[in-house]
């Protein structure tokens, strides 16, 4: 049934219409400006552009995939840092710490995330990087030094610590989603393990099987923000376009190639070839994303549901 | 008696569902009406016909006709708007907005442009303020928190703020319904006073109430209208066995 | 296991820490007034960063003056109006805007903004800003609005307000303290990007009032001094995240202050 709307009514309904779809209108924009610029290298070197491992702008050679190795292998090191503090932390704070410690700790692990990605960069280079040479990349040399993960020039600047400093970027992100997954857990769940004579870890256990799903979510969304952080990873990667199965050589992602070279890019091909990687991390970051909400929602949606029976 | 509202053979559907089966029925003008029946029997869902409240629901629907001083309120090109100024409603749960309590019932003056200038408004807030019995307790603290009064204090400000638009109908949805004892007296002796100047319809879920108050009362059951008569009627010597089973405690 | 997971919860937090000391102390060892208030000039002359404040400022106002009514605006259709697939597709739009990397955002103002106009603008910067704000207020909007108890806009409706009247006037104000709170982390979050200014607003030397001109940010200034070879740049980079971090944290820790004071 339609209401019979003044004037008024009509022009504010078209108003807020037209805002609504200028996001839409934004991403529409986005997304054929991008391939329309982009549109150079796609013809003149096609799907080979994603497998070349060369990449020499001043010859005019373009292969993506140093880039495309580096961003995912930065990201594979931050969630396997990530991921298990992020549980513990999550863990602590919704199921163990009482409320008086856990609001204080959950608002300095939010406050990590409110911290620019260019700061980041900075103790990265000063900090984190003299760190890594000296002691963290020392010690995994000694006692991991026969894989081939762990040989090669030790500078402090590489992936190793490209992928160190993503780690403690998305580890507030990972950690709110997860507590918020935690949270939507019935307590009916909780009382009925407990009930049963589990203990407080038994019952953890519980909480975790029913938040799987939501969990994924969470890494799945870490890794989305992993894959597309540009300031730190730059500052720290050493932004070198090769393939190492060393992760003390410096290495380069999607990213921060785009920070490095893109001011500087005036050939046409150059700057083609530099949006048509951007399109790929765009494209990536979208599905990544997408399926980080659809996992997110399969939990939360249960709580809303669970709320009215 | 000249009906004030006149309704008859209304339907309502909500979707495929339909809530309210063929009513017919007269309000006369300056008297209240009670509207009685087990919860979910669709009186509530009856009231907001009456302003078209039920609007906002966008898979509603309605069939039949709605009369208000013999103009029907569904017919295509109504002002709705204008309508809801002269049915002025008070809900269940007391819902004053987070303003002063001047400004909550100053509120329907200011966006209907009812006053002439600062004077009159203050005027007509007052006014409001006194038909609801509200005045006395508010007088010093008009431009605090609505949200500092009492339960029963919000219900009597709403319903303030629903007169001072100056209506000619007043619907309300269990108004007593989340109030002690004592606040639902205040606003059962405000009902009475109210007829002298207003049509009422009060939905409530409180027999002994709708006895106090009413001068009429309508039994509801699954969505239809079982019986309509003078209260008095109704609570001794109803004409239908089921209206007599309901008001004896049999069921419901 | 508790030990375990409050280790984790200890880690985070000594992280925090350690950043935070650093920039306390690197930051305040080398900043002064002149510092504040001067442009870069060439290595071991001085310089400052007080061009690089006033571009940050202006961008920041320039995309929160495009963002935040489209946002709410957008917010205020989803939560009012957003209950099909119209509102539905907005919705899950924004959430993937909001996810996708900054970066992006700039590559799409500098083919949109840069290539046309031909240079880098401040115009550029402060538009790259608001398309990263618009989602991020729109989401909050929606969030707050729908926080409004129906009842309130049932008893506006009653007294004869039109719909854009209850909007207007009830339900906005009733949610503005939600909304205020969702705009000022929005702000602190886009004080705080790089990656968008790299190539739309670039960099300046010099005092610039006019967004047709290339503009300097906090941000980018930041990193340019960091990744310089001198230690003087390095400690003006240290001083000039004082400045930033300081804004930021402030902002941060006065929503959460005030947010607890109101539930």
């Amino acid at each position: 049934m339609s209401q019979t709307g003044t004037v008024g009514d009509k022009v504010f309904r078209v108003i807020l219409f037209i805002t609504a779809a200028i996001i839409l209108l934004i991403v529409a924009v986005m997304i054929f400006m991008m391939v329309l610029n982009s549109m150079p290298t796609i013809r003149q070197f096609g799907f080979g552009f994603l497998t070349g491992r060369e990449w020499k702008p001043a010859l005019s050679e373009f292969g993506a995939l140093p880039f495309i190795y580096g961003t995912i292998v930065s990201s594979l090191i931050a969630l396997i840092i990530s991921v298990p503090i992020s549980l513990g932390i999550a863990i602590f704070l919704v199921e163990q710490a009482p409320k008086k410690i856990a609001t204080p700790i959950a608002f300095m692990v939010e406050l990590l995330a409110a911290i620019p990605s260019v700061v980041y960069g900075l103790w990265g280079i000063f900090v984190l990087a003299p760190f890594v040479r000296n002691y963290l990349g020392v010690f995994l040399e000694n006692y991991l030094g026969w894989l081939p993960l762990f040989q090669g020039r030790l500078t402090g600047i590489g992936m190793l610590t490209g992928g160190i400093i993503l780690a403690l970027m998305i580890t507030p992100i990972i950690t709110a989603v997860v507590r918020d997954v935690f949270e939507a857990v019935p307590t009916t769940q909780r009382e009925a393990a407990l009930a049963l004579g589990a203990t407080k870890w038994e019952t953890t256990q519980i909480v975790l099987g029913n938040a799987s799903s939501g969990i994924a979510g969470a890494v799945v969304l870490g890794l989305g923000r992993a894959l597309g952080e540009t300031m730190a990873v730059t500052m720290v990667i050493g932004n070198s376009p090769q393939i190492s199965a060393s992760l003390f050589e410096p290495a380069y992602t999607i990213a921060s190639v785009l920070a490095a070279n893109f001011a500087e890019a005036t050939d046409r091909l150059y700057l083609s070839a530099l949006i048509e990687i951007g399109l790929v991390l765009f494209l990536v970051t979208f599905v990544v994303n997408a399926l980080a909400k659809l996992l997110i929602l399969s939990v939360t949606r249960g709580r809303a549901s669970a709320k009215h029976t | 008696m000249p009906s004030k509202i006149s309704i008859s053979n209304l339907n309502f559907y909500y979707g495929k569902e339909q809530a309210l089966y063929d009513i017919s029925l007269e309000i006369p003008a300056r008297e209240v009406v009670a509207f009685i029946g087990p919860s979910g029997c669709g009186k509530s869902t009856f009231l907001r016909t009456l302003n078209r409240m039920n609007d906002t629901i966008p898979i509603a629907r309605v069939e039949g006709s709605v009369l208000i001083d013999g103009k029907d309120i569904y017919a295509p090109g109504t002002d709705v708007v204008a309508l809801r100024r002269k049915v002025g409603m008070v809900f269940q749960k007391s819902n004053p907005f987070p303003k002063s309590i001047y400004e909550n019932v100053a509120y329907g003056i200011r966006i209907n442009r009812m006053h002439k200038n600062k004077a009159d408004l203050k005027e007509r807030v007052e006014k409001a303020l006194n038909d609801a019995a509200l005045l006395g307790e508010v007088k010093d603290r008009m431009n605090t928190s609505a949200f500092g009064l009492s339960g029963g204090q919000q219900q009597r400000l709403c319903i303030a703020r629903a007169l001072a638009v100056q209506p000619e109908v007043v619907l309300m949805d269990e108004p007593a319904s989340a109030l002690d004892p004592i606040a639902t007296q205040k606003i059962e002796e405000l009902i009475v006073e109210l007829k002298k100047q207003y049509t009422i319809v009060i939905v409530t879920h409180n027999m002994q109430q709708a006895a106090r108050v009413s001068d009429r009362t309508a039994f509801f059951m699954l969505g239809k209208l079982i019986e309509f008569n003078a209260t008095q009627k109704i609570f001794t010597n109803p004409d239908e066995k089921m209206t007599e089973d309901y008001v004896t405690g049999k069921f419901g | 296991m508790t030990t375990l997971t409050a280790a984790c919860a200890v880690f985070a937090i000594v992280i925090l820490l350690i950043i935070l000391s650093y920039i306390a102390v690197r930051g305040i060892t080398s900043i002064n007034l002149e510092f504040l208030v001067d442009t870069p000039k060439p290595v071991g002359e001085g310089g400052g960063i007080g061009n690089a404040i006033v571009g940050s400022v202006m961008m920041t106002l320039l995309a929160t003056l495009i963002g935040l009514p489209i946002g709410i605006g957008a917010g205020v259709y989803m939560a009012e109006f957003g209950n099909n697939w119209f509102g539905s597709t907005v919705r899950f739009i924004s959430d993937t805007l909001i996810g996708i990397p900054s970066i992006i955002i700039g590559i799409f103002i500098y083919t949109l903004v840069v290539l046309p106009m031909g240079r880098q603008s401040g115009l550029a910067g402060g538009l790259a800003l608001a398309i990263i704000m618009i989602p991020i207020v729109a989401r909050t909007t929606e969030e707050m609005i729908r926080l409004v108890p129906n009842s309130m806009r049932e008893a506006a409706l009653a007294l004869g307000a039109p719909q854009w009247r209850v909007i207007w006037n009830i339900v906005l104000p009733a949610a503005s303290a939600g909304i205020a709170t969702g705009v000022m982390l929005a702000i602190a979050r886009i004080s705080g990007e790089t990656a968008p200014l790299l190539f739309t607003a670039l960099n300046s030397r010099f005092y610039n009032y006019f967004f047709d001109q290339p503009m300097s940010s906090l941000t980018v200034q930041i990193y340019n001094y960091a990744t310089g070879p001198f230690d003087i740049e390095h400690n003006m980079a240290w001083a000039a995240t004082l400045i930033l971090v300081g804004l930021i944290l402030t902002i941060n820790i006065a929503v959460r202050y005030l947010t607890r004071k109101r539930f």
